[in-house]
């Protein structure tokens, strides 16, 4: 039972499109992120669902109902802004407030969903403070409060962390994904931080150019990448493009080890160092393979100079391949193919 | 050192310093010290109380009063009221808005003396624009400035239409720096359109709103301008506002000790309003 559905959606800015026929679906209490680089639509096509633009075609259906041409304050949900959008003339308590009162709910309803959503996001002791005394993850802890006591099913995110520094920014992932878990929420996450992607979602549809490009598990979109630009875009680094005759051969950094048994073992590729970029944990050897660049993780601290000669090896088992031509993948690629000269 | 720096910071302080003390400090004392004396043109008076005794028994000054306080009272909202219109409707997305900003501005850019003339002409009895419109429907019309019952009410029109248009700048200047994200996230939550306006709109156009006030307050004061090309006052006193009153009283009347009572009396309205103004609702307004 999709609990949220996208038919065809597009957007187009004067003729240029923005969004191009967008299909998805997302079950009740799915996290679903919107991942791209940034300019591929995600945030266009939040707002889309949000009603805050509107679509030049396709539909949006929140439980089975057509929502296309509904009023934002009248889909039943929530959403928070990637500036937060606090109100900075009205306190903590207002602001979370505010929608309570612009839809006339109760007023000691009011103060119940209150007192619960302050427990739920420790802001107790700020409720008369104003947004501008507040720090960045207090405001994002606000802007949240905000939209847990509408108790809308549905959560829309757009880039909800990315103003916040990298310690608070982890802690913050912790918090919203245990959040959504507890209330059951429906969320639907913009990002383009691949990292919060694949650790919070569910589900990940990865967006390029105003398109889908995979739409799946995060453990699937590492593993089985559909396309070149999935495969180019998941990984830290990213995984390997080697250009063949017709296809592309991937190969994830962490792939690929070293061949101990030096330059006249035939058990693997002989190549050049570039350069090694050392982490700390590991190092990142970028090397030299027939003109194309090759890059790998090794643990530890490497110091290769320029020029090495290096022998490299990879299970067969770990290749993905794509067309060349149209970057999707290639499932049942014949070996004979693939085979790089030289490497049995 | 010490020394060196205190002359250096009095050097640059001193050409601030005489202008102000040339011609701010000094006239204010002079005019509160001058206000003490029955001193008319040339000969010397003595210190005296009594000017002050003659603003209670100046029926013309209770009747410019009242007049200062109705023109305030009526104008200063009336065009604060419109420029928010004005500014709400021009900020929104409608074809043509440049033009209609430029036409809501051109009052401000005319010159006050070519506009007051435009206004005569409008008012003026026989040949005058709203009476000819009004005699398309058979109406006689009205001597709109020559009316006791409708002099300063005629100013007050113009007033508004001349105001209006300035402080509508200052507005959408505001609503402009008003974060497009309160308004969605507003939306969002399902306020309508009265709710955005009342919470989130006039709020945070609080700090325009008080420094237009300050302007509209002290321009219904300053006002005097209008007044010499289309009343004079008149008639009977029936459209003289307070410093149009006191120049009356210094440069026609040659009573230059009452016209310094006078502009104590205006000075100590000013302090009053201002401190109403800054006092009681500066506290109540968020800067961003």
């Amino acid at each position: 039972m999709s609990y949220l559905r996208v038919e065809g959606l597009s957007k187009y800015y004067d003729g240029v499109s923005a969004v191009e026929d967008i299909t998805f679906e997302a079950n009740k209490g799915e996290f679903v992120a919107l991942l791209g680089p940034s300019g591929c639509g995600k945030s266009t096509t939040l707002m889309m669902l949000a009603g805050l633009e509107d679509p030049s075609r396709g539909k949006v259906y929140f439980a089975d109902q057509d929502m296309t041409h509904t009023a934002p304050g009248k889909r039943g949900l929530s959403m928070v802004f990637q500036s937060y959008a606090l109100f900075p003339h009205l306190n903590v308590r207002e602001n979370i407030l505010f929608g309570l009162k612009a839809r006339k709910v109760p007023t000691n309803e009011q103060t119940n969903r209150l007192e619960n959503v302050l427990e739920l996001v420790d802001l107790k002791d700020h409720i008369d403070k104003k947004p501008g005394q507040l720090s960045g993850g207090q405001c994002q802890r606000v802007a949240l409060a905000r939209a847990i006591v509408s108790q809308a099913p549905i959560c829309l995110m757009d880039e909800p962390l990315s103003n916040l520094d990298a310690r608070l920014r982890n802690e913050m992932r912790t918090e919203i994904r245990a959040l959504q878990k507890k209330l059951d929420l429906t969320v639907i996450y913009v990002t383009h931080d691949q990292i919060e992607a694949m650790s919070m979602a569910d589900r990940v549809i990865l967006l390029n150019n105003g398109r889908i490009e995979q739409n799946d598990t995060p453990d699937r979109l590492y593993n089985f990448p559909e396309s070149a630009f999935s495969a180019g875009f998941i990984g830290h680094p990213p995984m390997n493009l080697i250009q063949q005759r017709e296809t592309l051969l991937g190969i994830r950094p962490e792939d690929i080890s070293l061949s101990l048994s030096s330059s006249q073992s035939v058990d693997g590729l002989s190549t050049t160092v570039i350069d090694c970029d050392y982490h700390g944990a590991n190092t990142l050897i970028a090397v030299d393979f027939r003109g194309q660049t090759l890059r790998f993780i090794q643990q530890g601290h490497h110091t290769h100079r320029f020029g090495t000669p290096l022998t490299i090896t990879w299970d067969r088992e770990r290749e993905h391949h794509f067309c060349l031509n149209t970057g999707r993948r290639l499932t049942n690629h014949s070996l004979s193919h693939s085979i790089i000269e030289g490497f049995s | 050192m010490k020394k060196y720096n205190f002359v250096h910071a009095g050097l640059l302080l001193l050409p601030t310093m005489l202008l102000l003390a040339a011609f701010t400090h000094m006239p204010t004392l002079k005019t509160v010290w001058r206000s003490f004396f029955s001193i008319r043109t040339n000969v010397t008076g003595e210190f005296t109380p009594s000017n002050y005794q003659f603003l209670f028994e100046d029926d013309v000054l209770w009747q410019v009063l009242s007049n200062s306080f109705w023109y305030m009272t009526i104008t200063v909202p009336a065009s604060i009221i419109i420029a928010l219109t004005m500014a709400i409707w021009v900020n929104a997305r409608l074809s043509g808005r440049s033009l209609l900003r430029l036409a809501y501005f051109t009052p401000t850019v005319l010159p006050m003396i070519s506009v007051a003339n435009i206004w005569l002409f409008f008012y003026s009895p026989e040949i005058g624009l709203f009476n000819s419109v009004m005699g398309w429907f058979g109406h006689d019309g009205y001597n709109w400035l020559g009316d006791p019952q409708t002099a300063l009410g005629s100013i007050m029109l113009m007033t508004v239409w001349k105001e209006a248009g300035f402080f509508m700048i200052f507005y959408l200047a505001a609503l402009q720096g008003i974060r497009p994200d309160l308004y969605q996230a507003a939306r969002l939550e399902g306020a309508g359109n009265l709710t955005v306006l009342w919470r989130i709109t006039l709020p945070l156009l609080m700090p325009t709103t008080l420094f237009v006030l300050v302007n509209a307050v002290l321009n219904a004061f300053k006002m005097v301008d209008h007044l010499f090309i289309l009343t004079k006052g008149g008639p009977n006193n029936a459209s003289n506002l307070l410093l149009y009153y006191i120049y009356e009283n210094a440069f026609s009347f040659f009573d230059t000790a009452y016209a310094a009572a006078l502009t104590v009396l205006l000075l100590i309205i000013l302090v009053f309003l201002a401190f109403i103004q800054f006092g009681v609702l500066e506290r109540r307004i968020h800067y961003r």
